[in-house]
């Protein structure tokens, strides 16, 4: 199984994503410049928190336009997994692959702690590890992840299961608490806090690493064997 | 040559954190009558054309699809020269 890195002009989680990778199951991963025009080779699409293009305009906007996001947009309908992280996951939002959008903080504040989420949707590729209703310590650090979408939608997300996580402790005014919603498929999932920062004990927590051996394992379920260590 | 002002706004339903936060540094030097202040982006765009018609529709086009976020956001724009 192949994993890619987006990596925009802006962005600064693209290491810790490639690291979590390498460290938690193993496999293949490279970097992917924004530039790029052709996906085929990978099985999961990763989009990186950061400031993409200095977040003008709005954030993701702009990166939503990038030549690779033609391709994450056809990767996502041929079912491959694709994260987007914090900034990733406004991209995600900017480009229609998922409803809804991200404003500014509530509090009018840049939110960085630990944070406390609950697992509401433990059946989708990224979540299996995890128990439903489990709660778990992920770091968040933004300054617009106040996630917004209408009632209607907000019903529709409801009513599919598109809610994945929700903070214990709202950080930042996201409608029903929300921290990370998925696709109708549960192919695509953004989220505000950062998994790939929560990989080890020494970074403070562990409880990332199952959303990245939940994808390994749910592709080896499809795939047959690959190599887990 | 026709030159277009662009608004963007957040929505009324949607709470703008910016100003509120403006608002109330406000009050905080005396200027208690402000009842509510909302911060938008304001953009000049000049475009090489001179049918009105043409550049309206193509002004709609880049609001919609990358100067505004119609979840959150209106815009309107007006025509120059």
């Amino acid at each position: 199984m192949r994993f890619a890195v987006l990596v925009f002009p802006g962005s600064n989680c693209d290491i810790d994503c490639y690291k979590a990778v390498e460290q938690t199951v193993g496999e293949p991963v490279d970097y992917v410049w924004h530039t790029a025009t052709d996906l085929s080779a990978y099985d999961a699409i990763l989009v990186p928190g950061g400031f993409s293009y200095g977040d003008y305009l709005r954030c993701g906007a702009i990166s939503r336009f990038a030549p690779v996001m033609s391709e994450v947009a056809k990767a996502a309908e041929q079912g491959k997994f694709i994260l987007g992280i914090c900034n990733g996951f406004q991209i995600l939002t900017e480009a229609g692959l998922l409803p809804g959008a991200l404003r500014r903080n509530e509090s009018m504040k840049f939110r960085c702690h630990d944070s406390v989420l609950k697992v509401v949707n433990n059946e989708t590729p990224f979540t299996r590890h995890y128990s439903e209703g489990q709660e778990i310590v992920i770091p968040i650090a933004h300054g617009e992840g106040n996630y917004y979408c209408d009632e209607e939608t907000l019903q529709q997300l409801r009513d599919r299961n598109q809610i994945v996580f929700t903070y214990s402790d709202n950080p930042n005014g996201s409608v029903a608490d929300i921290a990370g919603i998925c696709n109708e498929r549960g192919n695509v999932l953004g989220m505000m806090p950062h998994p790939e920062r929560a990989v080890s004990s020494l970074l403070g927590s562990e409880d990332g690493k199952a959303m990245f051996t939940s994808i390994i394992q749910t592709w080896r379920d499809t795939h047959g064997a690959a190599s887990v260590r | 040559m026709l030159k277009a002002k662009v608004y963007v706004t957040i929505k009324q339903s949607v709470l703008d954190p910016q100003g509120v936060a403006v608002q109330g540094a406000l009050h905080s030097m005396g200027f208690q009558e402000v009842e509510s202040l909302r911060i938008g982006k304001y953009m000049e765009v000049e475009l090489n054309t001179d049918d009105r018609e043409e550049a309206e529709a193509r002004l709609k086009v880049m609001c919609e699809k990358l100067l505004a976020n119609t979840v959150v956001e209106n815009y309107r724009f007006e025509l120059e020269g």
